[in-house]
């Protein structure tokens, strides 16, 4: 393989899901009924090439999710985070490579709208509300219930949908601000508004792009907090430049370089390694 | 509690005055047809001109609602709804031209030296058909444009672009003699509809009262619609669809929908204009004719469902008025219209009625 011993490529997931986690996923796993998690990995990426009119943002990249993982992405500038959540997400097709959620279901072959009902949520990198609608409303939108035309002319929230939106008002501090517009919210709140959004659509497994940008150091901390919270339950899968950030949350770490993988491991293992070093601190 | 953006001037105003002023207009609204049955030297007469107008200007505030539904709902400008309100008129004029010409052939086919009626004017002697056809002609086209534009996510500027060459080829197809419905002239001369004399009063005064209908059955189901999570769908649509479909929701199927809807409600609006206004031509289908529809929504206010009546009513009833005393100026008065409409009122008449009253 590439220049990265093979062990720290295969990872063990960090939840067996023989075991307890399988309560754990309890109501995700209602609404992916077809997601098979049989090996414990939720995300396989195999050899996985994009490239834009010969640039070339990803080269056989790999890189394996465990269910119930944690996991922290981080890289330069350009290392391709971000299009690898594209191609995860079915924003961006892979010029060649293997994409799997669960043990069946490709990536590659289904479009957005598909992977968002399976299962995957994303938060993006600037953070996307829909600021018209108040705080209630967004939540009401993103939350896991049929996304028909039909079902939405005729939806009426019910007693147990309500309690949940509340519930996740309460979780990301908004309670007071439901009925604002979202356009109205600080930059923090729009943050913690998406990152709500994505709590009530349940998804298995959360992209997060830079969660943290924007946030004061308190709100940093209860981010942390929220989403160690969540690892268990879902897996999460969180691009993120704050180091002390990612040393607070990370099970594991892996290290994108101009589009694969450099390193994997603990912080403080990627921390310690000669070429991560080099490509951090400039050559 | 949650209302979409769409809180109408109702929320804001106060509701009952927003309501006393509905009802005042509805009142008026069914006062005049019947008004129109009174003999002509009454001193309350409403002649079959003031009638007639108004009830084109009903018919436009209904092509405006239909316009604000997609343009200030979904967020796609379409600058072709001129092509969906003619459709509905065609099919309309169908009908009214052969119950006019009886048995024969209309006027036009005979001058053209046909001998028979094309095919697609079959059954059109049958009031229930044409209905079908208001409906049916506007909306499967809506249906087969809307599913190949939103499936090849067409957006934006060139969705405007492409609706605009819509209605520009109907326009074309519909100039020429051999397409079959009257060429440049149209359809005129209609003398009877369902057996009745057109420009009885009687019959006026129940085509009005049918605009009105039409009017507040499309106000309510805007509303509903506005106010149901479909409403909300389509306005997150509006503002963010990239983030829309990563919640799950096919953004596809939402814009059909209304779109489709739209253009039906358009047709009916011009079924209804025509036998009214006693005249159905191509130039209904011209682009200024789409373009001035979006001028009337962005002048009432887009997004809010009174806003584009209102938009609708003032632009109309100055046009009318400024046609008879200075007709050279008309265009330049719209055009100073538009340019203090953008320039001070950003969100329309409307948004300048909600400031006032907060």
């Amino acid at each position: 393989m590439r220049a990265t011993p093979l062990p720290e490529f295969m990872l063990e997931p960090a939840f067996d899901p023989a075991g307890s986690s399988r309560d754990a996923i309890g109501a995700s796993a209602v609404a992916a009924q077809g997601l098979n998690i049989r090996h414990g990995t939720i995300l396989t990426l195999e050899e996985i090439n994009v490239s834009f009119d010969g640039f070339k943002a990803l080269t056989d990249l790999c890189l394996y999710i465990g269910v119930g993982e944690l996991r922290c992405i981080i890289g330069p500038n350009g290392a391709g985070k971000t299009t690898m959540m594209d191609v995860i997400t079915g924003k961006t097709r892979p010029d060649s490579g293997v994409a799997y959620f669960g043990e069946t279901l490709d990536l590659t072959r289904m479009s957005e709208v598909e992977i968002a009902q399976a299962g995957i949520g994303r938060k993006f990198q600037k953070p996307t509300v829909f600021e018209a609608l108040s705080v209630f409303e967004n939540l009401e939108l993103a939350q896991k219930t049929s996304k028909t035309v039909w079902a939405s002319l005729r939806a009426k929230l019910s007693g147990e949908q309500k309690d949940r939106i509340d519930e996740v008002l309460q979780t990301i501090k908004l309670d007071a601000s439901r009925q604002r517009p979202a356009g109205l919210l600080s930059h923090g709140q729009k943050q913690f508004l998406e990152i709500g959004m994505l709590l009530v659509q349940d998804p298995q497994l959360l992209l997060l792009d830079e969660p943290v940008a924007g946030m004061t150091d308190a709100e940093t901390e209860f981010t942390a907090e929220l989403f160690k919270s969540l690892a268990r339950k879902h897996s999460l899968m969180v691009v993120e430049h704050d180091m002390g950030f990612v040393g607070s949350i990370a099970d594991h770490v892996t290290v994108l370089h101009q589009g694969s993988v450099l390193a994997e491991g603990s912080l403080a293992q990627v921390q310690a390694n000669e070429r991560v070093i080099e490509v951090y601190l400039g050559r | 509690m949650s209302l979409p953006i769409s809180i109408t001037v109702a929320q804001k105003a106060g509701p009952k005055l927003t309501a006393t002023a509905l009802g005042v207009v509805l009142t008026v609204l069914v006062a005049l047809p019947l008004l129109h049955l009174l003999p002509a030297d009454s001193a309350m007469y409403v002649s079959a001109y003031t009638l007639t107008l108004i009830g084109k200007i009903l018919c436009y505030c209904i092509v405006a609602l239909a316009l604000d539904l997609v343009w200030g709902y979904a967020g796609l400008l379409s600058l072709g709804h001129g092509l969906f309100f003619a459709l509905g008129g065609y099919a309309m004029g169908m009908y009214l031209i052969r119950q006019s010409a009886g048995d024969g052939l209309p006027a036009f086919m005979s001058f053209l030296a046909w001998t028979e009626l094309p095919w697609y004017w079959y059954g059109t002697s049958s009031f229930l058909w044409a209905m079908c056809l208001v409906v049916l002609a506007p909306g499967l086209l809506a249906l087969v444009f809307g599913f190949f534009a939103f499936r090849s996510r067409i957006k934006g500027v060139y969705f405007s672009i492409m609706t605009q060459a819509l209605t520009f080829a109907g326009m074309l197809l519909f100039f020429r003699n051999e397409t079959g419905f009257g060429g440049n002239n149209g359809f005129t001369g209609f003398t009877r509809i369902l057996g009745f004399d057109i420009t009885a009063a009687g019959t006026r005064a129940v085509l009005f009262l049918a605009t009105v209908a039409l009017l507040v059955g499309s106000l309510y189901l805007g509303f509903k619609l506005a106010r149901s999570k479909f409403g909300r769908v389509l306005t997150a649509l509006r503002d963010a669809e990239n983030r829309l479909m990563f919640c799950g929701y096919d953004p596809r199927g939402y814009k059909l929908f209304i779109w489709v809807l739209s253009a039906v409600l358009c047709g009916l609006a011009g079924a209804l204009y025509v036998p009214q206004v006693g005249i159905i031509n191509p130039s209904e289908m011209s682009p200024t004719n789409s373009i001035e529809a979006a001028v009337w929504v962005a002048l009432g206010g887009r997004g809010s469902l009174i806003g584009p009546l209102l938009g609708a009513g003032l632009v109309n009833g100055m046009k009318s008025w400024f046609t008879v005393a200075f007709p050279e100026y008309w265009l330049f008065a719209l055009g100073f219209l538009f340019i203090v409409v953008t320039l001070f009122l950003p969100k329309g008449v409307i948004g300048l009625l909600r400031r006032k009253s907060s």
